[in-house]
């Protein structure tokens, strides 16, 4: 029973990061050329469509205002990896205590 | 109409869709500056009262027991990792999650606008990203709306007996959608168009964020599912104590 309740989630794990993948891969192959930007830039262009005239904004971010213009393109993927890498090391670091803590459990057993 | 040239139909539907759709990149959150003082300080001013709520409920749950603190980082970090992926979408443009659905389930969802204002505040100082003085409006749309839509849904689900993976999954993507319902509102608030008003506005701002997010919605379901399948068959002492799986529950 134990085991083929595991097997199961197994399976349904493995079908749902397929998904997972398959949706997140597609549209480069759907959309074969486009820009896949998502800068903040975009957003002002889409301010000025609504508002009809170009916005200032009243406020640069801080790093920005420090570095006296825009943190560079390999330095902003670093600091976004360093964000995953926070969150996958303490979601791993957990996950891998709990699957060892059930281990010993059922050796115990 | 068998059931291929159903779907055929079906895909070619879906193909006009994405080619109608005028790609347009995208920011997740509000820019920095981009809305005036007014606003900000409401938004902000209306974060409060929640973050209050979170920070008690965050310090109850763990005086009650100590062990609640791993699934608590763990729903951080899930946000940390989900909100730095930019995945690109069906519209040519790139978005992320916010991974805020697992936070909301598990606990509260106002313990989860203190996680997500942890996140907003790195992404902010570090990345330029959102920006300080937005800080409220996108918290309030990020880490208390999306949060608490996520919630009502999930409980409302429970109640009518859906099967608890698709409630899960239902309520991380509906949060994730809210959340963009949520900004849009407010860009349009702070941008009304000249002639249909705030409401006229937020249907274009939502016209634009829409279909980039869909499918990262469905994406950022079907991960909260995957976790917490891990999380149910690995930590179930720690679910039980935080009172997510109830003790009779057996599974």
């Amino acid at each position: 029973m134990e085991t083929t309740k595991k097997s199961r989630n197994t399976t349904t794990v493995l079908i749902l990061l397929l998904c997972v993948a398959l949706l997140a891969v597609a549209p480069l192959f759907l959309k074969k050329g486009a820009e896949f930007g998502g800068s903040d830039d975009a957003g002002s262009v889409m301010v000025e469509e609504v508002t009809g005239e170009a916005y200032t904004p009243w406020f640069t971010p801080i790093l920005e205002s420090i570095l006296g213009g825009e943190i560079p393109g390999e330095v902003e993927s670093l600091i976004f990896c360093l964000q995953t890498g926070i969150g996958v090391g303490i979601i791993a670091f957990f996950m891998g205590r709990f699957v060892e803590r059930k281990k010993q459990e059922e050796m115990r057993r | 109409m068998s059931k291929n040239q159903k779907k055929t139909v079906a895909l070619c539907t879906i193909l006009a869709l994405s080619f109608g759709i005028t790609p347009i990149a995208n920011a997740m959150h509000i820019m920095e500056g981009y809305l005036p003082v007014g606003s900000c300080i409401t938004w902000g001013a209306l974060c409060i009262p929640f973050l209050a709520a979170g920070f008690f409920s965050i310090r109850n749950k763990l005086r009650e027991n100590r062990r609640a603190l791993t699934i608590l980082a763990m729903s951080g970090a899930f946000i940390f990792v989900i909100s730095s992926l930019k995945i690109p979408s069906v519209t040519g443009s790139c978005s992320h999650m916010t991974g805020t659905g697992l936070g909301a389930i598990l606990f509260s969802p106002s313990a989860v606008s203190i996680l997500g204002i942890i996140v907003l505040l790195f992404q902010a100082i570090l990345l330029a990203h959102g920006g300080l003085t937005t800080l409220g409006a996108n918290t309030f749309s990020m880490a208390i709306a999306g949060p608490f839509l996520s919630y009502a849904v999930y409980h409302l689900c429970l109640r009518l007996k859906v099967n608890r993976k698709v409630s899960i999954f239902l309520a991380a993507m509906l949060g994730d959608v809210f959340t963009y319902c949520v900004t849009s509102l407010q860009l349009a608030m702070a941008y009304p168009s000249e002639s249909g008003g705030v409401a006229a506005s937020a249907v274009k701002f939502l016209g634009v964020f829409a279909p980039t997010q869909l499918p990262l919605a469905v994406i950022e379901g079907l991960l909260t599912v995957i976790i917490i399948i891990g999380l149910e068959t690995y930590a179930m002492p720690e679910l039980r104590s935080i009172g997510f799986i109830k003790e009779k529950e057996v599974y």
